[in-house]
């Protein structure tokens, strides 16, 4: 398609982000050759942690420049909106598919902690002793599905490692898991790759009726389609064969997607089947496949069977990072592509939230077991995020106030990374307990403060953090959803405010049935022996982020925000010209003078958020 | 007029026909001829009775690969390549019409013989056919395939029905190979006895085309349907034709063990031996898809002219029922073989389903590319290089599957799926590779069989975004999807067998490990489904060159 090939050499994040992707790939690949005797199970626990330890090392030198001493060009730029890091080789040719990776202020921190809790997870799975080789083959198979979906830009490639994460999944929970384990991990199993069905047809959908030459020459270079490296009469010579070619050029380029989706004739927005928009279609099927991994009612049911059964470090996985592929998948490719969607069906996406919100507090009310009330408080924490990212407050009243969507997009975003660290805290400790009694049943847990205190003030301390006090980190998040969407419907914010009420109560009920009471009367109480160290090693970090993100929110908002603010401000400045016909042009300059101002106004009430 | 000088010069013109044109194209075909004849010789002369019939067949058939390989090369260096546009022609009518040299009968004709290696030496390390039956079975296997050749280079009625024949024929008798046991020879019965009703309707639906349309050759029958104004004109001529259509439907749908004509197929699969379902699941079917291609492009396109723009106007109607019929029998077997491996629990009949459901795949695919044919050739190209790139890789996938269950049966003396329990604990690598195989049936990136199917899906969402026939496009599109997720189960099932359940405690064998020749068979056929699934782009480029056959 005359888009020259750019090598490696040009490209500084090729090595950095290739190696934190197929890292641990490869060194599962060599633990399935018979390098390691069988038998020496704990080398390959050493190996396996080892490799997280080093994922983690390279995506903190990407993501922290600062620690490492900023100036490698492959590094990170904090602070900066768009797509940094850009990794571009063509794959197939033949359909444009490309191994187009990158991150920006949205992916970075889900790399990271995709990373970090990959570590504390491998840390976890010391205690599995059943076929300890396939268990950390497909661990580290797992990851790199992970981090390839955070950090993928090629829709094709996108689904590839959406579908890698299945297959790993479904044997971590059917062989290590619990009594119905198989049932869940088919159940797991299903309901994502029904929800992946749909997402083909959507991505070959929006591919189809793609066409890249309708970009402009700053378009084409802004979102890679041709690589902004190439200088001189390369670059020229690239632009012009795509402006030249005789047929449509189609893309599975999520940046170009998401430009072609934003332009004045969203060619997304022209055709239509059954009476609604391919725009309409694409949004409901790609919505559908990533609100079941987020999940939301009614297609949470899969989460509860997968959590309990799953053994504690996939759950913490689970919890942590596999939840957060929907909200990521909702924020990167629904919003962006299928704007006008986005906005009629910002009741959808809102109502969905709070729905599951509130029924996911009520379930885990009722819930005995301990391990599937927190799961059940995933759900509910879920819905914050669905609520957040749906807020599209920008038309109410045709004022345009972009800042009150942005703000529940970055206590979206916020809510998710909170919850990675606070739900895989809250599954560990269940896990904790669980290692030494064999049991879950909240009725017959009590005493535990007595036995292991220093047990007891850890898991407190998340499970508080979960439950939103201020001044950790699940406080934040909640407190701007709840905020943003005042201005789009009362009754949702009224709702939303009310389930934190919920939240205190389960989370509360819970505390004093496990932790408080006179003694530990349940089975196998003589078990009941203090953390040991590597428990500790694992839930210290889990608490001091906890804190650490509630004091000093910023840190993440850093991050986010520059990114989240220019997509939402952007999408924002298309809803005013496409929904009131307003030229885009005319508007373009005072929304920018104005972004500059709000931008500050938001960043302060972060500040002030996290000091209170 | 002297009519020696006429006789003469016709004369001329079928031996330059012959000699010239179209043996230098039927090299593949005639090496496989020649095998045969040689390995009959070898049972009647006592010198070479001892030579290995199947290293005798594997011989003649590497020579056969060699020339098709030569021909795809040709192809790819000649003009199909330069001149995209003005790809008919290239095409070449051999032996007076009644077969065509294009690049699909390039393409399929390599893969049977590339398939046809790998399934020699299969059979040799699998045991089945021992020394005795070697000869029989190799002859009836190469005559089998090159029936198939020939149905993959039909272009005239007539030579439909002979290379269906002359494919099907042979078939019976292997599926009664085993001829101490009653399943056999009922599966060899009921396969003749379906084969031979289909045949049969399928005569008679020629017949009918034939006699309305005045010829059998069909790129002149699909002239004649052009000049044709309508479909449903007086005097029930069109529904002699859509009748003889709908016949003819029939004899294909036999070979594609197409639901509602594929109740012998389980029947088949479980009764004869697993190197008879390995054959008939991939070979038959690549080259019943390949002549589906051909009759349906053959009767609902023509080639280029002065009038092509026309005449393609005209066969609208022809194409639209043509879809319509392929994309029904398509969805019906997709969704029923699907539905019905659920219950199987015999390994064979299960595959068996599974091969049902795969056909209904194609079909989507070959209706895809009919709809689409009308819209924009170089679309409907696409979606016939998907169906190729489909079969290319189905022979890795299934060939892996059936040898699979070829080799645990020598070993675990069972094809019960019930038997495969717990396999993982001692045999990690076979529970693997059958896993890899399984996964790309489902078709799960990143292997060989989501490509597949991702090409598949892609050329149908094309036609409906191009407005060819959307609504059954829609239609199909949906069923697929929901396949899918149904075909989900039942393979993984397999998987969760060998991998969740202990093993059962009579078992006295062992499974052959990974590391052992078996072992390696299993591993050269698994390696391309994982690879085909990553770097997919050469596979990709010569199914491309196939699917150039459509114009």
């Amino acid at each position: 398609m005359g888009i020259a090939p750019t090598l490696a050499v040009t490209q500084p994040a090729f090595w950095p982000l290739t190696l934190i992707l197929f890292l641990p790939a490869i060194v599962a690949g060599l633990l399935a050759l018979p390098i390691i005797p069988r038998g020496k199970d704990d080398s390959i626990r050493w190996v396996g942690l080892a490799t997280t330890i080093a994922v983690f090392i390279l995506s903190l030198w990407m993501a922290v420049p600062a620690i490492f001493g900023a100036g490698s060009p492959g590094q990170f730029v904090v602070g900066e909106a768009g797509m940094q890091a850009v990794v571009k080789q063509p794959w197939i040719p033949a359909f444009n598919i490309e191994y187009l990776l990158g991150v920006d202020g949205i992916s970075m921190p889900l790399v990271l902690l995709t990373t970090f809790l990959a570590v504390l997870a491998a840390a976890a799975s010391w205690p599995i002793e059943k076929h300890v080789r396939p268990y950390w083959i497909l661990f580290l198979l797992l990851e790199t599905g992970m981090i390839g979906v955070f950090v993928s830009l090629d829709f094709f490639l996108f689904y590839v490692f959406w579908e890698v994460m299945l297959l790993p999944m479904y044997f971590l929970i059917g062989i290590w898991g619990g009594p119905r384990r198989e049932y869940a991990a088919i159940k797991f199993f299903l309901y994502t790759l029904a929800g992946s069905v749909l997402m083909l047809l959507a991505i070959l959908m929006l591919y189809f009726a793609s066409d890249v030459r309708t970009l402009s020459d700053d378009q084409l270079l802004a979102t890679h389609v041709v690589s902004p490296v190439l200088e001189g009469a390369d670059r020229t010579a690239a632009l012009t064969a795509v402006h030249s070619h005789p047929k449509p050029i189609h893309t599975f380029n999520l940046l170009a997607l998401a430009a072609i989706g934003q332009s004045p004739v969203s060619p997304f927005a022209a055709t239509s089947f059954w009476g609604m928009t391919l725009e309409s279609w694409a949004f409901l099927l790609l919505l559908i496949g990533f609100i079941i991994k987020v999940p939301v009612v009614p297609v949470h049911t899969w989460l509860p069977d997968a959590h309990v059964e799953a053994p504690t470090p996939i759950s913490m996985i689970l919890a942590g990072v596999l939840l957060k592929l929907g909200g990521y998948g909702i924020l990167r490719i629904c919003y962006p592509i299928c704007p006008g969607a986005g906005l009629s069906f910002a009741w959808l996406v809102c109502g969905l939230g709070v729905v599951s919100m509130v029924y996911g507090a009520f379930a885990a009310l009722a819930q005995k077991d301990f391990k599937r009330m927190v799961a059940y408080s995933s759900v509910s924490h879920m819905g914050y995020v669905m609520l957040g990212l749906g807020v599209w407050s920008a038309v109410a009243g045709h004022e345009y106030q972009w800042d009150a969507w942005a703000q529940g997009v970055n206590g979206a975003m916020f809510q998710m990374l909170a919850h990675g660290i606070s739900s895989a805290g809250m599954f560990f400790m269940v896990g904790v307990l669980y290692d030494r009694v064999h049991h879950r049943n909240l009725e017959e847990f009590g005493g535990i403060f007595n036995r292991m205190p220093l047990y007891a003030s850890l898991a407190v301390a998340i499970f508080f953090a979960g439950l939103g006090l201020p001044g950790l980190c699940g406080f934040i998040g909640e407190v701007l959803v709840t905020l943003s969407s005042w201005n789009y419907s009362r009754l949702l914010a009224v709702c939303s405010a009310f389930t934190v009420i919920l939240t205190a109560a389960y989370i509360l009920w819970a505390i004093q049935r496990v932790y408080l009471g006179a003694e530990y009367k349940g089975p196998h109480g003589d078990h009941l022996t203090p953390m040991t160290r590597r428990e500790l090693a694992i839930a210290v970090p889990l608490v001091v982020l906890a804190i650490v993100f509630g004091v000093a929110p910023q840190l993440i908002f850093n991050y986010i925000t520059p990114t989240v603010n220019r997509q939402v401000e952007t999408l924002a400045e298309w809803t005013r010209s496409v929904h009131d016909g307003h030229p885009a042009a005319a508007g373009a300059t005072a929304a920018a003078d104005n972004g500059a101002v709000e931008l500050q106004a938001t960043i302060d009430t972060f500040t002030v958020g996290g000091g209170r | 007029m002297n009519p020696d000088r006429n006789l003469g010069t016709l004369l001329d013109g079928t031996l330059h026909d012959t000699l010239a044109v179209s043996l230098p194209h039927f090299r593949p075909e005639l090496c496989l001829a020649a095998t045969i004849v040689l390995l009959l010789l070898c049972r009647m002369l006592p010198l070479l009775r001892h030579v290995d019939s199947g290293f005798l067949a594997l011989g003649g058939v590497l020579f056969s690969l060699f020339f098709a390989w030569d021909d795809v090369l040709s192809l790819r260096g000649g003009a199909w390549v330069s001149a995209i546009g003005d790809l008919l022609a290239g095409r070449q009518e051999l032996f007076g019409g009644l077969l065509a040299f294009d690049s699909l009968t390039a393409y399929i004709r390599l893969l049977l013989a590339g398939f046809l290696v790998l399934f020699i030496l299969f059979t040799k390390v699998s045991g089945i056919p021992d020394s005795e039956d070697g000869a029989d079975f190799y002859t009836l296997v190469l005559g089998s395939t090159l029936g198939m050749c020939l149905m993959a280079s039909a272009n005239h009625l007539l030579m439909v029905f002979m290379a269906v024949e002359m494919a099907s024929v042979p078939s019976y008798a292997l599926a009664g190979l085993l001829k101490g046991r009653k399943a056999s020879s009922e599966a060899a019965l009921k396969y003749a006895v379906y084969g031979a009703g289909a045949a049969g309707v399928m005569l008679y639906g020629l017949s009918l085309l034939a006699g309305v349309l005045g010829t059998c050759h069909m790129p002149t029958m699909a002239r004649a349907l052009a000049s044709l104004d309508s479909m449903w004109m007086p005097g029930g001529t069109g529904l002699a034709l859509a009748i003889g259509g709908l016949m003819v439907a029939v004899g294909l749908a036999f070979k594609l063990s197409a639901v509602p004509f594929h109740f012998w197929c389980p029947d088949v699969f479980a009764g004869a031996a697993a190197e008879i379902g390995a054959f008939l699941s991939v070979a038959s079917k690549a080259a019943a898809i390949a002549l589906l291609l051909r009759v349906a492009f053959g009767m609902g396109t023509t080639g280029p002219g002065p009038d092509h723009a026309v005449e393609m106007a005209a066969l609208g109607e022809t194409r639209h029922f043509i879809v319509g019929v392929i994309a029904l029998l398509a969805a019906l077997t997709c969704t029923l073989g699907n539905l019905a491996a659920y219950g199987q629990t015999n390994m064979k009949r299960l595959l068996a389903y599974s091969t049902i459901a795969h056909a209904g795949y194609l079909m989507m695919g070959v209706a895809a590319a009919v709809a689409l044919a009308g819209r924009d050739a170089d679309a409907s190209r696409s979606a016939v290089a998907a169906v190729c790139f489909y079969l290319g890789t189905y022979v890795f996938m299934n060939l892996a599957a059936f040898a699979i269950v070829a080799l645990l049966r020598n070993s675990l003396r069972s094809e019960e799926i019930a038997s495969y329990a717990g396999l993982i604990r001692t045999n990690p690598g076979i529970v693997v590779a059958t896993g890899i195989v399984l996964v790309s049936l489902i078709g799960l990136p990143p292997l060989a069989g989501f490509i597949s199917k991702f090409l598949v899906f892609s050329s149908i969402m094309e036609a409906v975004s191009l407005d060819a026939e959307r609504p059954l496009m829609l239609v199909l599109l949906v069923v697929g999807g929901i396949n899918t997720v149904i075909s989900l189960f039942y393979y993984l099932r397999v998987l969760k067998v060998m991998t969740f359940d202990p093993p059962p405690a009579d078992r006295t064998a062992d499974a052959f490990p990974l590391v052992s020749i078996p072992g390696a068979l299993v591993t050269a056929l698994v390696v391309p489904v994982v690879s085909l699934g990553i770097f997919w782009s050469g596979l990709y480029a010569f199914a491309r060159l196939a699917g150039a056959f459509a114009s």
